[in-house]
Formats: structure tokens, C-alpha cells, sequence
């Protein structure tokens, strides 16, 4: 049965780039992953124990909200998508590497962790490496759908 | 928590992740086999969420909080229907490597669960 819709989806919409193909799925089961993660721990510090470290506490929940974003956009796939795809792929990079910078840097600043602190070494470095993998698979995504 | 139960999820969420892993580096599809092999490691989840609340309802506390360890739980129960259902979709390489990955992660939640458990 679900085979059978998701044919129909590709004759209804040929024009679409299809980003959940192949290794798409696996990124998308990462990030996935990674929303349940960084969504619900954002939400239980923030309602419960906001004031002990709001800084590190709203970073997380920013970086819930990127990884929510970048999951819907490789589902939905299309050009548009994959482009803003990218852009928050691009954005969450430069977001671990501040946030794992900063927190090396000025420890007092975080007295809890965050998804991004030591660069995600709590989340076996993840956070670092998905970023990475998903630009690749959407810069070669577009080759793809080109050629083909 | 049962102590032994946590391990003999973990062991069997790698075993799992290492088969599935296999398959997808021979760039094989997951198949029969391996969903009853999901199906095993999901039923031990199951009877972790059971025995984690039947423990909770005894009066007995995880050192972490009530809330957190739910949570884990549940999460843990959810990781391999939603890889497996994934790898249905994706009839590649790809959908094994979704269900290694996805047993990688339970088995990390495994070690997580027996943190906020005892402290």
C-alpha cells in the first residue's frame, strides 16, 4: 500500500527533486533522531529549570528548531527545498562550530550543555558530521537530478 | 531497572546494528530475516517499558527524574518500528544502513537509560 501511494506522488509531481532517495533516507532518520533529541530536551529544561542556564537552554532550542526545519525540507524535497536545505545545513555547521568554540572557550557561560557544546561530543560528534554529509548528498543531489 | 535486561537490549540493539550493517555493505536490501531480528530487539524494549513502570508504580525513583526517564523509555521502544518502518520504504542499501544506525542510536539510549536509572 505505501508503495503504491508513493508512485503515485512521483507522477503527480515529476518536477520534484526527490531528496529522501537512497542515502537521503538515512540522513533523514538521523535528523530525525536528532529533532526528537534536541526538541524534547529544550522543551523539559526550558519549562523546567530555565534560570539555572538560559543561554545554553535557548541554544538548544534554537538548534531543535534548525534540525525540525532541515528534516521537513529533505521530506518534502524540490529545488526550493533542497536550496533551503542547504542554507540551514550551512548555518547549523557555523552554529556547531561557534557554540563548540564558544563553550571551550568560556565555560562559565554554560553551566549545562547544549546539543552543540564540545562541538557534540556528547551526541558522538553527530551534530558535526550530519551537517557535512547532508551538504554532500544535496550539492549531488542537484548534479542528479541534472543529468538525469 | 533490571540491570540485565538494559544489557541484554544493548547487546542485541548492536547485534542488530551489525547485521543490518552487514546487509547494507553487501548493498543489500533489509529482508524477512531482519525484521524478525527488529522484531526481537523491539519486543525487549517493550518489556523494559513495562518493567520500568511496573518499577515506578512500586514507588521506586530513577536518580535523574520520573520525566526523563519516560521519556527514554518510550524513545527507546519507538527507534527500531521507525528505522524498520524507514528501510520499507527504502528497498537499498540505504534502508539496512537505516536500521543500523537506528540500532546504534537504541543502544545508546540503552546506556543513557541505565545512567539516568541508577545516577
Amino acid at each position: 500500500m505505501t508503495q503504491g501511494s508513493g508512485a503515485g506522488d512521483m507522477t503527480e509531481r515529476p518536477q520534484r527533486t526527490k531528496l529522501i532517495g537512497g542515502p537521503g533516507m538515512l540522513l533523514v532518520w538521523l535528523y530525525g533522531v536528532m529533532v526528537v533529541g534536541a526538541v524534547s530536551r529544550s522543551v523539559y529544561q526550558i519549562s523546567t529549570e530555565f534560570d539555572r542556564a538560559p543561554l545554553a537552554y535557548s541554544l538548544s532550542a534554537v538548534a531543535a528548531l534548525v534540525y525540525a526545519f532541515i528534516t521537513y525540507t529533505l521530506v518534502r524535497g524540490g529545488e526550493t527545498a533542497r536550496k533551503a536545505a542547504l542554507a540551514c545545513c550551512a548555518a547549523e555547521l557555523v552554529g556547531v562550530f561557534v557554540v563548540g568554540t564558544w563553550t571551550l572557550v568560556d565555560p562559565s557561560a554554560f553551566p549545562d550543555a547544549t546539543v552543540w557544546s564540545d562541538f557534540g561530543m556528547g551526541y558522538l560528534f553527530i551534530p558535526v558530521l550530519l551537517p557535512l554529509t547532508a551538504i554532500m548528498w544535496l550539492r549531488r543531489s542537484r548534479t542528479s537530478s541534472v543529468t538525469a | 531497572m533490571l540491570d540485565a535486561l538494559t544489557i541484554a537490549t544493548s547487546v542485541a540493539a548492536l547485534a542488530l546494528a551489525a547485521w543490518c550493517g552487514h546487509a547494507a555493505f553487501r548493498d543489500q536490501p533489509t529482508k524477512d530475516w531482519h525484521f524478525i531480528g527488529m522484531a526481537v530487539v523491539t519486543l525487549l524494549t517493550l518489556v523494559q517499558l513495562v518493567v520500568g513502570f511496573v518499577q515506578l508504580g512500586r514507588g521506586e525513583d530513577p536518580a535523574q527524574g520520573t520525566t526523563l526517564f519516560v521519556a527514554y523509555l518510550i524513545g527507546s521502544a519507538c527507534a527500531i518500528p521507525a528505522a524498520g518502518f524507514m528501510s520499507l520504504a527504502e528497498r537499498t542499501r540505504w534502508g539496512s544502513a537505516t536500521v543500523a544506525a537506528g540500532a546504534v542510536v537504541l543502544a545508546v539510549l540503552e546506556v543513557r537509560l541505565f545512567d539516568i536509572w541508577s545516577g
